[in-house]
């Protein structure tokens, strides 16, 4: 890929994050910081080239440890948001409140 | 850097070639990973399909990683084997290679090793972490982010060939050098002002900003020192890694920024820093994913990049603050003197006993809660409240201020925690005009977030924030530790002196216990 295919991916998913982001409900702000913070640990995919590779022990070693807490983020960061995210509970009984618009 | 050799050269930029001619199958399951965090936040535009969209997230995460693994398995090969490393005449080789061509599977296992620990100790935060730490939890995590991204751009510096960065004279190619100091800036800014943003809400460092003399020019100036040694690494033509001194210099400038931008801002601004970082997360993981030619990390970085701006602009919003000025930091510094400036006025105060019969009498509540109940655990006690009243008849709703609590949505999690189902709760926006139907105002741990001074006094730090009408409420009660303290910003409110107004002046826990014991 060329750099101006890669920034054309980039700057639509900027809009594409824009737009979605947007609809999230402020309800929800807290728990989207946990999943934003989960899913930019897909840095571990940098990280995991660079324990994989040969060629430079310490580049090994630094991807390893990068390995390690950016998995510290991916485990941590889903099941922080899933906790939270269990807690959202409807009223139990059916109550004519209306709707909260989405 | 070390010359490479001529024929290592070639070797590598066929590798370089390699890496970057994507197999089609390789980039689809990227491009999948992506869209399924795309999913993963679109779940979270309500409750009821959130817990699907976080699967989504767990999902793409699996497919990114197993890719990573299954595309980029560790492998010995012979005519790839790391040089042996001279010092001072003794020589140490690094070499697993041996003549045998096959799978590393040593590396395999201690890779597995590195997600098996950082995933068990991720998991543990995870179960064990009290909801009112969330803010501390984000910065720390926020915090490990920034430094792996610094370490795979420290990485990707030191053995560019296995990115695929290098050019076919042997240097990383210019624009990769460009988006790996990129990468490696704001991973470490990342870094360094979370830990100080988690230091400042975890209580192991004051929430009162510290003003360096000549801030502005420090700051603008780092910044400015960093572009420019980026831009002189791009332009160099050193060999290997360029010139190699001008990537470890901007990198620890960016250490040193993150620190001293994030000082001055004081413990109100929080939640926007808290926000910020977040964003610049994203950016850094999109920085790297340019360097590695990643969907999926591009479009993650994308997503987390717009998610944290558009969350630190909400922040920003709600307390009528520009960014700017966020940013520039002193905000809470002279709150002090403003505190000392009050005059003594009237205020009538009241019992458990008497809120109760209030309560009890009334057709609707509306509660407000602050930081004040989170520190004060009073969310149970508040649930529980609630529910007596509703048994009672008595239609009760919560008002969440967009910057109540320390971070977006801390008071929504602790609400929910408390078991208060998520459709009685309702946003400023949505609930404001319902006040003058409101029979009582219950406020509990707020302050600022009511004080009227936002919509009349053009002198108050806090003119301009959208507040809540409670004076429109026929009956106000006002749950306050003492007379003494003051908001977050520091200034006085006429709440308290309101004709209508009631303080009950008490832990709010024990007062809120006090209200359900006295209802009959």
């Amino acid at each position: 890929m060329d750099f101006i295919s890669i920034l054309s991916i980039f700057v639509l998913a900027c809009f594409v994050g824009y737009y979605v982001v947007w609809s999230v409900t402020p309800a929800l702000h807290t728990p989207l910081m946990a999943v934003t913070n989960a899913i930019s640990s897909v840095i571990v995919v940098g990280a995991l080239i660079a324990a994989a590779a040969a060629g430079s022990p310490s580049a090994k070693w630094l991807g390893l440890l990068a390995v390690a807490l950016a998995s510290v983020n991916i485990f941590g960061g889903f099941a922080v948001t899933a906790r939270m995210l269990a807690m959202y509970k409807k009223k139990d009984k059916p109550a004519p409140v209306p709707e909260k618009k989405a | 850097m070390s010359v490479l050799p001529a024929d290592r050269v070639t070797d590598l930029s066929i590798a370089a070639d390699a890496a970057h001619a994507v197999n089609p199958w390789v980039a689809l399951a990227y491009l999948a990973a992506g869209v399924l965090f795309i999913l993963a936040l679109r779940g979270l535009s309500s409750p009821a399909t959130s817990q699907r969209g976080n699967r989504f997230g767990m999902a793409g995460m699996l497919i990114a990683v197993v890719t990573t693994l299954v595309t980029n398995f560790p492998w010995i090969d012979p005519n790839n084997c790391p040089q042996p490393v001279t010092t001072d005449g003794a020589t140490f080789t690094f070499d697993p290679c041996g003549t045998v061509y096959g799978p590393d599977w040593a590396t395999g296992l201690e890779i597995l090793a590195a997600i098996a620990i950082g995933g068990a100790v991720g998991w543990i935060i995870a179960r064990r972490i009290a909801m009112t730490a969330m803010p501390q939890l984000v910065a720390a995590f926020h915090s490990l982010v920034g430094l792996a991204a610094v370490l795979v751009a420290v990485a990707a510096f030191l053995n560019p060939g296995a990115f695929g960065i290098l050019g076919l004279d042997g240097n990383i190619l210019a624009v990769s050098r460009v988006e790996m100091a990129l990468g490696a800036a704001i991973g470490a800014i990342t870094f360094s002002g979370s830990v100080i943003a988690f230091a400042k809400l975890n209580g192991n460092m004051s929430g009162a900003p510290i003003l360096l003399p000549g801030r502005h020019v420090i700051n603008l100036g780092t910044l400015v020192a960093i572009l420019g040694a980026t831009a002189l690494y791009a332009l160099s033509n050193d060999a290997g890694a360029g010139e190699g001194w001008l990537f470890w210099a901007l990198l620890a400038a960016a250490f040193v920024i993150g620190f001293l931008l994030i000082i001055p801002i004081g413990g109100a601004d929080m939640p926007v820093v808290v926000s910020m970082l977040n964003s610049y997360s994203g950016w850094a993981a999109a920085a790297m994913g340019f360097t590695l030619h990643n969907t999926a990390m591009i479009v993650t970085g994308a997503l987390v990049g717009s998610s944290g701006a558009i969350l630190s602009y909400i922040m920003c919003r709600a307390m009528n603050r520009s960014f700017i000025s966020v940013i520039a930091g002193g905000f809470g510094a002279d709150a002090a003197v403003a505190g000392e400036a009050r005059e003594q006025r009237p205020y009538k105060t009241g019992s458990a006993a008497d809120a109760a019969f209030m309560l009890e009498q009334a057709e609707k509540v509306i509660i407000i809660p602050g930081y004040g109940m989170a520190v004060a655990q009073a969310q149970h006690a508040l649930r529980e409240m609630t529910d007596v009243l509703e048994e009672k008849g008595v239609e009760v709703k919560f008002a969440i201020h967009p910057v109540a609590g320390r971070m977006p949505g801390h008071m929504n999690v602790l609400l929910a925690e408390a078991q208060v189902p998520y459709d009685k709760v309702f946003e400023l926006e949505d609930i404001n005009s319902e006040f003058a139907q409101a029979d009582v105002a219950f406020i509990i741990g707020a302050n600022d977030v009511v004080n009227p001074a936002a919509k009349t006094d053009k002198t108050s730090p806090i003119y301009g924030m959208p507040v809540f009408d409670v004076d429109k409420a026929k009956q106000v009660f006002f749950i306050k530790r003492s007379m003494g303290g003051v908001g977050y910003a520091g200034v006085d409110n006429d709440v308290f002196y309101m004709d209508q107004t009631m303080m009950l002046l008490a832990d709010a826990k024990k007062m809120v216990e006090d209200i359900v014991k006295a209802f009959d």
